[in-house]
């Protein structure tokens, strides 16, 4: 895995996460604490950037904490420094977004537990200087918003009929109204498995443009970690 | 996503029944893999393979359910209580949580190498793995958020646990199956996978019936 490489400017780090390494299609990681809030748009931009601020903040501090942690506690201690920016999203949503801290508030601290999280300060943080650990976990974080983004995106405007929270207008009616008066709301995309259906279509349209002129090689790469 | 709330309105109806009811819309119709995604990680990365999806969701089962409990008699007894004299809980809950299932985690992978190297080789290697599990944690705090304590708590840790060793176990057998299917390259794996999970969310919202309202 290209985990292990050291000393890479903070700009290629970032690049190499929101492409070559992307957490979501290549890796189908992380996606366990996000993919329940991605059926309104503006819920999932909101646990986003928690998502971006915890991943990048606590590679930062891992980094530069990285040669005073014992090997034998790391996990541990990266753990807690996670919690500490988890906390930090979680009461700042309370504060600023109370109605939808009410709907997400769940979600938001199982960041903790979010593969990515602890993966990028696992994999990188740990060996890395902190400026290229900012950029990598910022780099992943976004690769995954993007995902996200685009999976709530497609839920929201099929299910309910809105682009975050925002009536979509058709001229005449506005989208919302077109769908209730024809019954055409994709009920299904509102619904959990709406969530994988889409999950599943991106990741297939994703490889299969990554995948081109490289026919070959997808019997080597075609699995999960 | 409606009939995610109905379940927990029905849940006064006496004791008995009500400990059935948590169990069964923690397992079947709120099961937290296909209902809120979580586990998912493992989920798609352990169930190639049946036994393995077996002993993983054994280990779930056992450390949800012990957990679950453990965390919300430290969250009723020590941590509430000490809200009066000014610790904020509602933020430190995250951090008790994980330190408890850490910890017990750790312990329980001790013990098991104690009493039975057997089991310490079939469940051993998933244990370290739980840890980083969300659903554990997630087991956690929707206890908080539905507000279950004592024996209601217990039933809803282990009703999660099943809940996710049911999925994983459905999910390796259909994967096994599916090794002689020719899908396409560039869905193979995970991508496949998570279609297969979509279509058993859908049967499992079926379920939501079972729970009167």
């Amino acid at each position: 895995m290209p985990d292990g490489m050291k000393n890479l400017t903070p700009r290629k780090a970032m690049l190499v996460q929101l492409w070559d390494e992307n957490p979501i299609f290549r890796q189908v990681l992380g996606i366990c604490s996000s993919l329940a809030v991605t059926n309104r748009l503006f819920n999932t931009l909101l646990m986003c950037a928690g998502l971006a601020w915890a991943t990048s903040m606590s590679s930062l501090t891992a980094s530069l904490l990285r040669n005073w942690i014992p090997q034998r506690v790391r996990i541990m201690v990266s753990v807690l420094i996670i919690a500490v920016y988890v906390i930090v999203v979680d009461i700042a949503l309370r504060v600023f977004f109370a109605e939808v801290h009410k709907d997400i508030a769940a979600y938001v601290g199982l960041i903790v537990t979010n593969c990515i999280v602890l993966g990028r300060v696992e994999a990188f943080a740990s060996k890395n200087k902190p400026l290229a650990s900012l950029a990598d976990g910022l780099g992943a974080a976004l690769g995954y918003s993007f995902m996200l983004l685009a999976v709530a995106t497609v839920r929201e405007v099929l299910g309910f009929g809105t682009f975050c929270g925002l009536p979509i207008s058709l001229g005449a009616v506005t989208l919302k109204d077109w769908m209730a008066a024809h019954n055409a709301q994709w009920v299904i995309m509102v619904m959990p498995p709406g969530a994988f259906f889409v999950l599943a279509s991106m990741v297939w349209i994703v490889r299969a443009i990554a995948m081109r002129g490289q026919p070959a090689a997808s019997e080597a790469k075609g699995g999960a970690a | 996503m409606t009939f995610l709330a109905q379940s927990v309105t029905s849940i006064e109806a006496g004791p008995a029944i009500g400990l059935l009811t948590i169990l069964v819309s923690a397992a079947l119709t709120e099961n937290i893999l296909l209902t809120r995604f979580l586990g998912l990680c493992p989920f798609l990365a352990i169930s190639r393979n049946l036994k393995s999806a077996f002993g993983m969701g054994l280990a779930v089962i056992v450390v949800t359910t012990c957990t679950v409990w453990l965390n919300s008699l430290l969250y009723q007894h020590v941590l509430k209580p000490a809200e009066a004299y000014g610790v904020p809980a509602e933020s430190l809950k995250l951090i008790l949580f994980i330190v408890v299932i850490a910890a017990f985690v750790q312990l329980l992978e001790m013990v098991i190498e104690r009493i039975s190297l057997k089991l310490y080789f079939a469940l051993g290697i998933f244990l370290p793995l739980i840890t980083v599990n969300c659903a554990i944690l997630g087991a956690a705090l929707f206890m908080v958020n539905k507000g279950f304590t004592g024996l209601d708590a217990l039933m809803y840790g282990f009703g999660c646990g099943l809940g996710w060793f049911v999925a994983i176990v459905l999910m390796a057998g259909i994967r096994w199956k599916l090794r002689k299917a020719r899908v396409p390259a560039a869905l193979e794996g995970p991508g496949i996978a998570l279609i297969v999970a979509g279509i058993m969310a859908m049967a499992f919202v079926i379920f939501t019936g079972m729970i009167k309202t």
